[in-house]
């Protein structure tokens, strides 16, 4: 055995080490979610969920407020994506397409606010949305979500835009559309899994907001499924382990699956800009 | 606002103005004009008054009535004559410098290993990164609580199993020192991803021509990667460096839940927390917006290098 392929066997051997350990987390959480009770309080741990109960998932959503704070989760994530992504497009498309006086400060002003750390102006935001009756109901938190999400929709969005080739926008217009119906024609359809990968972070990122959850919404019937999960514990000292791990489980479920489906194209967005540079 | 704007450049100047050309001038306002509106309402507005609040008396009590007494520099006295600012600055200063070195140099790491492993390997490692990326904070935060408990934690287990010492019924949230660790784990583990994957991809942006030349020449390892592989990736390390900085900086979901809003006190505050708190949960809104403003102007500092960079990315010609 050559010394290359021995060297090649030892990476592979820390590679597959490295993910038993980063994915174990994940594991433990859903096989938790399918143990017995007395697989979860054993001394020595069950690996594997010996004869798996959907019990945990039973008593997790029959919690007070489950489906409601689910359905509110919902409202507040559609009301989010609809509207940042409508405004986020039209401003992508002036970035894009059009240089004006001014444009270079708009950018500065989308990349500088998304430094600003969310709980910096939880203050501010708290006694302005109290003086318009904002707080403890969800158009409060849509409201901050969709200032929260429109920078990075924007930046995302326009590099989206920018990759479609100006020849195919031009052809179209010499074919006798307006500027309007190249756009509409052309571009609109181009650009569509740009738009729906960014949909997709905005509905990822409000569906995992707390902070502001936690602050705007205080009554149970209100909150998002996050808040909610954070308050599972309770004051009990005697945790229902299975329970907890099951809400989890169903928590991540949504995220996990939406994210898995357009990773690659978020991932490219984010980073394509500092490795071009 | 914008045809002002459009008639002192250049081009305008030159040909009469009609109608027409206004109108098509204006269309690249008309199109950012909502965004430039929600912005300012919900992120202009706010900042606005984080200053003013900043330098009145406001509690529940103004809350209600609207409208606050201006009190001057109190809050900011009381603020940078509190020991607890100083420390809680000073540990989270420690702390961002920690969780920012670990996310880099494991993540780099992980980075080089994804190069060299097979195809069957990376694919695997990728897919649990991206697994471990989709996790939305609140869950990771119960997992850990679950899997460091004292009673049966699943780490406790393994630990002792390992014969790394006895950690039957460790309490792994004894100290602030260790409070803190366990939510450096929890944010490390968190934050890997995005800096492997992304490393990774700017790792296989390095030409093979160059490590192989490199390596005829008789450079190995270190070297190869210090001379070769390190100037190429070194903008990709930068941003990810400063972003992982703001990130930390200002962290507050996992560290407020995992040490638990019960066992959060002064000697584990971090700066969000001691915010979070001190300013909001005691209602003294505006002793609150003068520690807001002070993390700002900090996090403000830190993101220069990152803003200067993007914005020159972005201003690259259409």
């Amino acid at each position: 055995m050559s010394v290359r392929v021995l060297r090649r066997g030892t990476w592979n051997a820390v590679g597959v080490v490295l993910f038993v350990v980063m994915v174990f987390p994940v594991f433990w959480m859903i096989s938790t979610a399918f143990k017995p009770e007395d697989q979860i309080n054993g001394v020595n741990p069950t690996w594997f969920p010996g004869h798996p109960t959907l019990q945990h998932f039973r008593d997790a959503i029959a919690k007070p407020f489950f489906w409601t704070d689910v359905k509110n989760s919902v409202i507040v994530v559609l009301a989010t994506v609809g509207i940042a992504m409508a405004l986020a497009f039209l401003a992508a498309v002036a970035l894009a397409k059009y240089r004006f006086t001014g444009r270079k400060l708009f950018i500065v002003i989308v990349i500088g606010v998304q430094m600003i750390p969310g709980v910096g102006l939880i203050i501010p935001l708290y006694v302005l949305l109290a003086r318009y009756h904002q707080v403890n109901v969800l158009s409060g938190v849509v409201i901050v979500y969709v200032c929260a999400t429109l920078p990075f929709c924007v930046w995302t969005l326009r590099g989206f835009i920018i990759g479609i080739p100006k020849d195919l926008e031009e052809a179209a217009m010499v074919d006798g559309s307006t500027r309007l119906g190249a756009f509409a024609r052309i571009l609109l359809p181009l650009v569509a899994p740009g738009l729906v990968a960014t949909s997709v972070f905005a509905f990822i990122t409000s569906w995992n907001e707390y902070i502001y959850a936690r602050v705007l919404l205080n009554d149970g019937a209100k909150q998002t499924l996050t808040v909610w999960l954070s308050y599972f514990l309770g004051t009990s000292r005697n945790t229902d382990w299975g329970a907890l791990m099951a809400a989890s489980t169903l928590t991540a479920i949504p995220v996990v699956i939406f994210f898995l489906l357009v990773q690659r194209k978020i991932a490219f967005g984010l980073t394509a800009g500092a490795v071009r540079g | 606002m914008g045809v002002a704007a459009e008639t002192v450049s250049g081009w305008s100047r030159r040909r009469p103005l009609t109608w027409r050309r206004v109108g098509a001038a204006s269309v690249p306002y008309l199109l950012v004009a909502p965004v430039v509106a929600v912005l300012g309402a919900i992120l202009g507005y706010p900042i606005y008054s984080l200053v003013r609040l900043s330098f009145e008396k406001y509690g529940l009590f103004e809350l209600i009535r609207h409208a606050g007494v201006d009190i001057g520099l109190a809050n900011y006295r009381s603020v940078l004559h509190d020991t607890v600012f100083w420390h809680t600055l000073l540990r989270t200063v420690v702390f961002t410098v920690a969780n920012v070195g670990l996310t880099i140099v494991l993540g780099t790491l992980l980075a080089l290993l994804l190069v060299r492993v097979s195809g069957w390997v990376r694919l695997l490692l990728t897919a649990g990164l991206v697994l471990v990326w989709s996790m939305p904070q609140v869950v990771a935060v119960q997992v850990w609580y679950w899997m460091t408990n004292v009673q049966n934690g699943v780490v406790n287990y393994v630990l002792s199993e390992l014969h790394l010492g006895n950690f039957f019924q460790h309490n792994w949230y004894a100290t602030p020192f260790s409070q803190l660790a366990m939510v450096t784990t929890l944010i490390v583990w968190g934050a890997l991803p995005f800096v492997a994957i992304t490393l990774y991809a700017a790792l296989s942006q390095v030409p093979r021509e160059l490590v192989e030349a490199a390596e005829m020449d008789g450079a190995r390892g270190w070297r190869v990667f210090k001379d070769v592989t390190l100037p190429i990736i070194t903008p990709v390390l930068l941003i990810l460096t400063s972003l992982s900085i703001l990130w930390d900086f200002g962290v507050f979901t996992q560290p407020y839940l995992l040490i638990g809003q019960a066992h959060v006190n002064p000697s584990n505050y971090l700066m969000a927390i001691y915010l979070f708190e001190q300013g909001w949960f005691a209602s003294d809104f505006g002793r609150g917006a003068a520690i807001s403003l002070l993390m700002l102007v900090i996090v403000a500092a830190l993101s220069v290098v990152y803003v200067r960079r993007m914005v020159r990315i972005g201003d690259e010609p259409a």
